[in-house]
């Protein structure tokens, strides 16, 4: 093993990381569309709708690309999900609408392609139709949203759509949330996450402060009080832990940061081990892996604790990963990281199995080794209360408590996406972020009502 | 293997799949690639008299349905419009050269006997086989009094046909037009007038669309549209029913039918022999795919005459002709009931709906948490088939009859007030 620290940037030219980091899954075109569109078989009470957490028309939409109604067909989309643009891209349709249409019956494996479709009529109402909403009559009633993620865009845009003004606050300097730092950069290619921002912004109404952290720059009571209502869409911002020695030395540092700099800065300047280990079995592992293989690290190993069947990485994520040169050990647990003067040399893993009672048995005496310049950690992201702190503002589970109107238990303040209970997906972000502004709306025309 | 051979007129034929008159019937080396290509006879697109028509340019236009291209096909084009002289002498040559395949030519002059009579002997001098009347064109040259304007007058038919049986030992099949009321008219003329053969249909008079951008009818030739003659496999069900009621009808039962109208494939085929025709004609088909589609056809037609134990193309001819009744012979008391194969159903919910909001709310909608399920409510059901021929799953419902107690039909039925008593 050598002690010299080899975690370097460009190790591709920058031909090599622009295509690296191009589009992962092109754009179908219009011909491709109008075929796949035909397809569909126009299902009544489409089990593809009901898969989708937005719940999107999804029958009406393909249906309208059929008949080149491109402009209706976006609109179908947007109006349940205005970030119909990057859930075209990011969803694992493969467990969602995908996985649902009627096609696997026929043809097993070979669905409507849903998310492609999506994509086409998204694209085309972002190059040729604009902001497809108007706004409501204002309403003179202000919104903060904090958090401006998918969860805290989706409200932003809906409360302005009824007419009211949206302060919208993150602690990033650009709006986008998960989308802007911290989905694989191949997966939003082209800038599309600035572009749809932009695109949804455009609406109108919505202020965007960026740079604020709730909680430590402005209390959520100060919030409150400036505000007719508050929605906290922070998201999950802290990362666990391995709780081994070792874990500050450089080169050990936690995916979601690494995705994070992949995303901030230009890839020749991003810096990779030669030697890659990520540890975890979610999607942030593979956007971790994959991309890490992309900046041109030699070797790349994704570690997971248990079998394949456990991981909630997608088995189409898997794939990728796994097409992409990563190579996947399964059952087993980090024991100890190795260094040697104060530099990153490598991590030793005990290798495990399933036990009687279905825990992981993991032997310390059985392990074996891997040389790392790089180590990065994905084994799960956590909700930080600090905003919280100091507030009645009722935790459960680790994520905030809110009814089914969105309502936490601070009177006025309402909550959604990853900080509250539920499938951490973006699709499913912007669900809780849309329902919630329609019970803010509700909520503000009730009280307007009963003061008039 | 079944003897497709055929004898239609006098004409004899390999196989009764013949190219109809039309543009891959234009010229000697559209001919020459065809009976190379296995075809057993062609009509030779319709002659005229010098100087030649003038065609347009933009000549077709399309019906696309869900994807599928040429559903539909309609044309704007005329007759030949080359020389008589330069047609002449290559239908010799390819007659010459090809002499066990049918080459029937089609012919298209004014309604004068003096035309008629000056452009049979010139085809007979070819060897051609026969001649075909175009009585169906109806575009452009039935602007001319000609074809369709001929076609859509008894008189006028039986009296060309007349004029044409006097002029040449040619056998005459007369090409009818679908643009009127009653095919069995146009039919009787041309027996009347002494016709060897009937072939029907020609195309259906027709807009196929509209250019929204151009704000005109397609084809769109300069800015402007006009009505075509429409073809291809929507057609099929017309050219069906013409066929059929010329083949039951006892005084015409001995009039040779050439079928035309959208056939594609041996299946097409099969069903056009059933309801009475002799030989076959296509072309939309050809001019989607060109023409090695003729191999499938003739394998198709003559695999499935050896697994129902056809010998002949003759013993297919009018098969189903005796089965062909009017609605008022049918049987009232027959019943049959949808059927869903819940193993091959995919849930796409289309039967349920076509049934619920179209006809009589029959296919119940089950939900058990996030399973669908489709079941038919028997007392609901009339048995009309609108769900088996919605659902995209192939066998998935299928139309089971039921026992039948008797026949009662509408003659005898008491709900008709002039009903017949025993």
């Amino acid at each position: 093993m050598t002690a010299t620290p080899d975690i370097v940037c460009g190790r591709l030219s920058e031909l090599e990381l622009s295509r690296n980091f191009a589009d992962a899954h092109p754009a179908l075109t219009g011909p491709q569309a109008a075929l796949e569109a035909d397809r569909c078989l126009y299902c009544f009470d489409a089990p593809c709708m009901e898969a989708c957490p937005t719940g999107i028309d999804i029958p009406r939409f393909i249906k309208a690309i059929a008949t080149g109604n491109l402009a209706g067909s976006a609109r179908t989309i947007l109006e349940s999900n205005i970030l119909g643009g990057s859930c075209a891209r990011v969803c694992p349709t493969e467990i969602l609408c995908e996985q649902a249409c009627v096609h696997n019956g026929l043809e097993t494996g070979k669905p409507v392609r849903i998310g492609a479709l999506q994509r086409f009529s998204t694209d085309w109402q972002m190059h040729h139709g604009g902001q497809p909403f108007v706004r409501a009559p204002l309403t003179g009633r202000r919104v903060a949203v904090v958090g401006a993620g998918p969860a805290g865009l989706a409200c932003a845009h809906r409360l302005a759509m009824h007419g009211h003004d949206v302060a919208l606050f993150d602690r990033h300097a650009e709006p986008g949330g998960l989308n802007s730092y911290g989905v694989a950069a191949y997966k939003l290619a082209d800038d599309f996450a600035r572009r749809e921002v932009a695109f949804l912004m455009a609406i109108g109404g919505i202020t965007f402060h960026g740079g604020v952290t709730v909680g430590r720059d402005i209390t959520l009571s100060a919030l409150g009080g400036h505000y007719d209502a508050v929605f906290l869409a922070t998201g999950l911002a802290g990362v666990r832990a391995l709780g081994l020695a070792g874990e500050t030395l450089d080169g050990v540092m936690d995916a979601v940061s690494f995705i994070e700099t992949v995303r901030s800065n230009d890839k020749k300047d991003v810096p990779v081990g030669r030697r890659v280990v990520v540890i975890g079995g979610g999607n942030t592992a593979v956007d971790a892996a994959v991309q890490a293989r992309r900046l041109g690290a030699d070797e790349v190993t994704l570690v997971y604790r248990r079998g394949i069947e456990h991981m909630s990485a997608t088995p189409v994520e898997r794939e990728w990963a796994q097409t992409n040169g990563v190579t996947v050990r399964l059952w087993a647990a980090p024991e100890r990281l190795l260094s040697e003067n104060g530099v990153l040399t490598g991590i030793i893993f005990a290798r495990g199995r399933a036990g009687a009672d279905g825990h992981v048995v993991y032997d310390p005496e059985d392990s074996f080794t891997l040389a790392a310049d790089m180590v990065l950690k994905a084994i799960g992201q956590v909700f930080l209360p600090a905003h919280a702190e100091g507030e009645h503002i009722a935790v459960e589970g680790g994520r905030i408590v809110v009814d089914a109107r969105y309502r936490t238990s601070m009177p006025g303040i309402y909550a959604g996406g990853d900080c509250i209970a539920g499938e951490d997906l973006t699709v499913a972000a912007v669900r809780d972020g849309r329902d919630a502004a329609e019970a803010i709306d509700k909520a503000l025309r009730a009280a307007g009502q009963e003061n008039g | 293997m079944a003897d497709l051979r055929t004898v239609f007129a006098g004409i004899s034929s390999p196989n009764p799949f013949w190219l109809a008159s039309a543009p891959p019937t234009d010229k000697e080396y559209n001919v020459r690639r065809a009976f190379q290509a296995g075809w057993g006879g062609v009509v030779w697109k319709t002659l005229g008299e010098d100087p030649p028509v003038v065609n347009v340019s933009s000549r077709y236009g399309a019906l696309t349905y869900e994807g599928r291209r040429m559903a539909g096909l309609n044309n704007i084009e005329l007759i030949s419009d080359r020389p008589l002289a330069t047609n002449i002498a290559e239908i010799k040559r390819v007659k010459r050269d090809f002499p066990d395949r049918a080459l029937v030519v089609s012919l298209m002059v004014p309604c004068r006997e003096e035309s008629w009579k000056a452009i049979l002997p010139i085809v007979e001098e070819t060897g051609a086989d026969g001649i075909e009347l175009n009585f169906g064109c109806p575009h452009g040259m039935s602007e001319r009094n000609m074809g369709a304007a001929v076609g859509q007058v008894p008189e006028y038919v039986e009296m060309v046909t007349r004029w044409c049986k006097q002029y040449t030992r040619m056998p005459v099949i007369v090409k009818l037009t679908p643009n009127i009321t009653n095919i069995l008219a146009p039919a009787r003329a041309a027996l009347a007038g002494g016709a060897d053969a009937v072939s029907l249909i020609n195309t259906i008079q027709s807009v196929i669309g509209v250019d929204l951008d151009a704000m005109a009818p397609m084809p769109v030739v300069g800015g402007q549209g006009t009505h075509g003659g429409y073809c291809g496999p929507a057609v099929k069900p017309i050219a069906l029913r013409m066929i059929g009621d010329i083949a039951r009808d006892p005084d015409l039962s001995a009039l040779p039918i050439s079928g035309i109208g959208g056939i594609g494939d041996w299946r097409d085929a099969a069903e056009f022999l059933a309801m009475g025709a002799t030989t076959l004609q296509v072309c939309t088909a050809a001019m989607h795919y060109g023409f090695r589609i003729v191999e499938d056809m003739a394998d198709g037609l003559s695999r499935w005459m050896d697994s129902k134990g056809y010998a002949g193309v003759a013993d297919v001819t009018g098969r189903a002709i005796p089965r062909y009744v009017h609605w008022n012979d049918l049987n009232l008391k027959f019943r049959t009931l949808a059927r869903i194969d819940q193993d091959a159903c995919i849930k796409c919910g289309l039967c349920h709906i076509a049934c619920e909001d179209t006809s009589h709310q029959a296919i119940a909608r089950l939900r058990d948490g996030a399973n669908r399920r489709y079941e038919v409510i028997d007392a609901e059901c009339v048995g009309c088939n609108l769900c088996a021929h919605v659902c995209p799953v192939d066998g998935c419902i299928t139309m089971e009859p039921q026992p039948v107690d008797g026949m009662q039909t509408w003659r005898e039925h008491p709900n008709n007030p002039s009903r017949v008593t025993a």
